[in-house]
């Protein structure tokens, strides 16, 4: 009997607690879910480039004569600003500054965010005025197609803010919230990227 | 009622819509059978409804199942999901066969009716029987073979089969009101766009395919999470089974691979819906674009669809040898390096469109690269079986003919994969054959293999085998008989999608396709039968012990059918194998020392919700119902946002008293059954405890 030499392949042993990693299965789970979106985002991109041609302008508005650096300036200030003061949020929630710094910074990108969005709109509304709408031409429709993807995005980063900023008014910093709050966090910093990818690429490229 | 109140409420929906009533108004033999389609759908629904209330199983249906987080329960209504829909695909496809075998005299259905057949023939079998299919597999079989109590995240496991559910439902509905596309399950524009499409058709396409492509999404992201954070103490990445292994690399395939589907849907339905110009042509759109797009997701795609298969193939060999499977790793890495390139030769599904001869060929080579993987895991399925004891059961026989089949397939692909060939024989049915050999052989074949084979595992007694072989014999000819015949009408110049033919050379080959058709048809059939007698035989081939093919996976280790929690203490692994080794050293039904209590997920009605207003939300879009729409949008974001705040109110703790009390009843069971040897591995007396009959060196 060499029973004891083999090896036993498989014990039963009563269960540890396994609620500890149900953050970071959230928190990975959130990370797949960016990259799955970043494919979007990407696509989009990759969309928009292939219709920066005369073809796709089909005699319509072309990027030189539509885009102005101020005003995507002045977005970018925005976001990127925003950016910053999640930031300070997530540092108060890492250092125990209390309850109320937390909310004073959320509120603050909030607001950024809801700014950023004026402006955004303002923007379209400002294009569909001079007839520079998606039903134009082929690179209206992928200008169309990707930049107000990234506004919805940041409507649903706001929308989740406000919830935020509902459950730790009413329950204050649980481990939930903490959780939630930084996935928020990566989902926010996120869409800065992608901005600064569409400033980059549709407005800087588009002047240039 | 005026006209304008009636488009407020119905959209452009009219009584010409309603395909049920064609064959009253129109009594041709072509509109007889649309309407006979659609009251077939409307009669299933009736007779199940009925059914259900006569047996008074409504309660049962929805608190045991419908509402249910258990992913094993999620598992079995993908699979119902995937047998109902296999159903209607068949017999399109049979239908198709039919047409053919008369084509040369025209046939019996319209042009029309011919083009929606093959389009949602395709567009049911790619993303409504076999994702379904593999989706419910990995459900089942994954968290059991990591040692998970369930997956990473259990409300969102029922959500992404409700969105699955609204795909298909969209795709029923679309035979009883409305037509389909004609465009085929790859709906290319321009000819999706309005301009000649401007009905429901193509609209039932994108929403169907869009719902369930985010259903498909989110289960990638599941199990990716699952596959990397639950599993047991001891179960390493390199000990985990050859079907998880596979289960990752689909769901990672999933997560990158399903985003280009949704964006080609929604581009497609902001030019149909909002008059855009992403692909018409006019105003600068670029159908290439989408051309690309789709195929972005179409190629990994094929292999979402063939490594769950690969998967289930690498666990039926390994157990019906009596072997360790033969190089794991190898196998392993194959698998990756197949997820890896896949993303890299979408192109070759349009070598023809445009492109400069350099560009063909890279990708040419690129396409040739992925036999070299496959090939890999062909010899190492074939060394599993060497010196093996194979005992030829039903899943065995699936997975003998895959091996040859499936070998003939790949090669037909690897001369496809050469661009200046592909442009002799492509858009013909020479295509056709090929895929069909890939998808038929592989994934059907697989699945099929997988459901006999876990079948006992979720029930708790085996499918019967004397049906079992019929049906896999009657698939395996009627595949044969079916799709040979095409690759040499396509060779002879046949193209595909066509209705009828003048030329009366292919009329043997489509009569013979034909004959493989009945016997799919009979195929179908006998799977039905198969079912019926095993549950009314189930006293016969009951599986106690839970291991009824003496298998070597973990999920073998726990009882049949597996109760909720799946394990009753986490189990710690040792080894590769680990039920195997264990059962080896005389270990294999050990009682825990103590037992903890156990938290489940609670039930949750988001499945149901995105089910059904899923459902709601694409009919409106499609009938431009407006109110309807918006509405079943409001209704979804409201009920998830409602429950992120409100998290999960319902959760269930089992206490260890109770696990104990169950654990210890079963297995003084499964001490009461005589175990049986290989020899009896089909007879009553096989209650599911295997006698060690034969060692084989232990892993490690």
């Amino acid at each position: 009997m060499n029973v004891i030499a083999r090896s036993l392949g498989l014990t039963w042993v009563a269960e540890y607690d396994h609620e500890h990693d149900r953050a970071a299965s959230a928190l990975s789970g959130f990370w797949l879910f960016m990259m799955s979106d970043l494919i979007i985002f990407g696509l989009m991109f990759a969309t928009y480039v292939t219709m920066l041609t005369p073809m796709s302008f089909a005699g319509g508005p072309t990027p030189k004569e539509l885009f102005e650096l101020p005003g995507a300036a002045l977005e970018t200030a925005a976001l990127l600003t925003s950016t910053y003061t999640f930031g300070m949020a997530s540092l108060a929630i890492k250092f125990d500054r209390g309850l109320g710094k937390v909310k004073s910074w959320l509120l603050i990108t909030l607001a950024l965010g809801l700014v950023f969005l004026a402006l955004e709109i303002r923007e379209f509304a400002h294009m569909v005025a001079e007839g520079a709408v998606p039903q134009r031409s082929g690179f209206l429709s992928a200008f169309f197609g990707l930049v107000p993807l990234h506004g919805v995005h940041v409507t649903a980063g706001v929308t989740w803010l406000v919830m935020m900023l509902i459950q730790i008014n009413r329950t204050g910093l649980t481990g939930s919230a903490k959780s939630r709050i930084a996935r928020l966090a990566l989902f926010w910093h996120f869409l800065d990227l992608i901005w600064v990818g569409i400033f980059s690429v549709v407005y800087l490229g588009g002047i240039a | 009622m005026s006209h304008s109140f009636w488009s407020l409420v119905f959209g452009r929906l009219d009584f010409d819509s309603l395909d049920f009533l064609k064959a009253f108004f129109h009594p041709d033999l072509n509109d007889v059978i649309v309407s006979g389609a659609s009251w077939v759908v409307i009669l299933g629904a009736v007779v199940t409804a009925a059914l259900l209330t006569w047996f008074r199983l409504w309660g049962p249906l929805w608190s045991k199942w419908l509402i249910s987080v258990d992913h094993k329960r999620i598992g079995v209504m993908y699979i119902v999901l995937a047998l109902i829909m296999l159903a209607r695909g068949v017999l399109e496809g049979v239908v198709m066969r039919a047409q053919q075998a008369d084509g040369l005299h025209g046939g019996f259905v319209s042009a029309d009716h011919f083009a929606q057949l093959f389009s949602t023939h395709g567009t049911i079998m790619i993303f409504f029987m076999a994702m379904p299919f593999l989706t419910g597999l990995i459900n089942i079989v994954v968290p059991l073979q990591i040692g998970a109590r369930d997956v990473s995240f259990p409300m969102l496991n029922s959500l992404s089969l409700g969105l699955t559910v609204s795909g298909a439902m969209l795709v029923m509905i679309s035979l009883v009101i409305g037509d389909f596309s004609t465009g085929g399950w790859t709906a290319y524009p321009p000819y999706t766009e309005p301009d000649f499409q401007p009905g429901a058709g193509v609209d039932y396409w994108i929403w169907a395919v869009t719902l369930a492509g985010l259903g498909s999404t989110l289960t990638g992201i599941n199990f990716v999470v699952t596959i990397l954070k639950e599993r047991a103490p001891g179960m390493t990445l390199l000990r985990m089974p050859i079907f998880t292994w596979n289960a990752l690399c689909t769901s990672l395939l999933l997560v990158f691979a399903m985003p280009p589907l949704t964006v080609a849907g929604l581009m497609l339905a902001a030019d149909r819906y909002l008059g855009f110009h992403f692909f018409t042509n006019t105003l600068g759109g670029n159908m290439m674009n989408y051309a690309n797009l789709f195929w972005q997701f179409g190629h990994p795609e094929v292999y979402i669809l063939i490594l769950p298969a690969f998967g289930v193939y690498g666990e039926v060999i390994a157990t019906f040898s009596g072997k360790r499977l033969y190089g794991y790793v190898t196998l392993v890495i194959a698998t990756m390096a197949i997820g890896f390139l896949s993303f890299g030769v979408w192109l070759h599904h349009f070598f023809t469109m445009g492109q400069d001869a350099d560009v063909n060929a890279v990708f040419g080579i690129a396409t040739m690269l992925i036999g070299i993987p496959t090939g890999v895991k062909v010899y190492d399925w074939m060394a599993t079986m060497f010196r093996g004891r194979i005992r030829f059961s039903v899943p065995m026989v699936y997975a003998l003919a895959f091996m040859v089949l499936f070998v003939l397939g790949g090669l037909t692909g690897i001369l496809l994969a050469n661009p200046t060939v592909d442009f002799q024989v492509h858009n013909t049915l020479f295509l056709v054959a090929h895929f069909h050999n890939m998808l038929i052989p592989g994934t059907l074949f697989g699945m099929l293999a997988g459901y006999t084979y876990w079948f006992p595992k979720v029930f708790g007694f085996r499918l019967n085998d004397r049906w079992g072989y019929i049906a896999a014999f009657s698939w395996i000819i009627g595949y044969f008989l079916a799709f040979m015949p095409l690759y040499a009408v396509g060779l002879m110049g046949m193209t595909r999608r066509t209705v009828s033919y003048t030329n009366s050379a292919f009329e043997p080959w489509f009569l013979v396709a034909g004959a493989g058709a009945f016997f799919v048809t009979v195929a179908l059939v006998t799977l039905c039968v198969q079912l019926y007698v095993s549950i009314r035989d189930r006293e016969l081939t009951r599986d106690i012990g839970g291991d009824p093919w003496n298998a070597r996976t973990l999920e073998w280790a726990t009882p049949s059918p597996v109760p909720a929690y799946n394990f009753p203490v986490m189990p710690h692994i040792h080894a590769l194998d680990a039920f195997a080794v264990a059962k080896e050293a005389g270990f294999g039904y050990q009682e825990p020392t103590s037992y903890s209590d156990i938290h489940l997920p609670g039930n949750t009605w988001a499945g149901v919700i995105a089910a059904v207003f899923g459902t709601a939300l694409g009919f409106g879009l499609v009938w431009h119902m407006w109110w309807l729409a918006w509405l079943s949008l409001a209704v979804l974001a409201v009920s998830l946002i409602a429950r992120a705040l409100l998290g999960d109110r319902h959760p269930v703790k089992i206490p260890a008293t109770e696990v104990r009390r169950q654990y210890r009843a079963w297995l003084e069971k499964v001490r009461a059954v005589t175990p049986v040897t290989r020899a009896l591995e089909w007879d009553h007396r096989n209650c599911g405890v295997a006698a060690t009959e034969y060692f084989e060196e232990a892993a490690e």
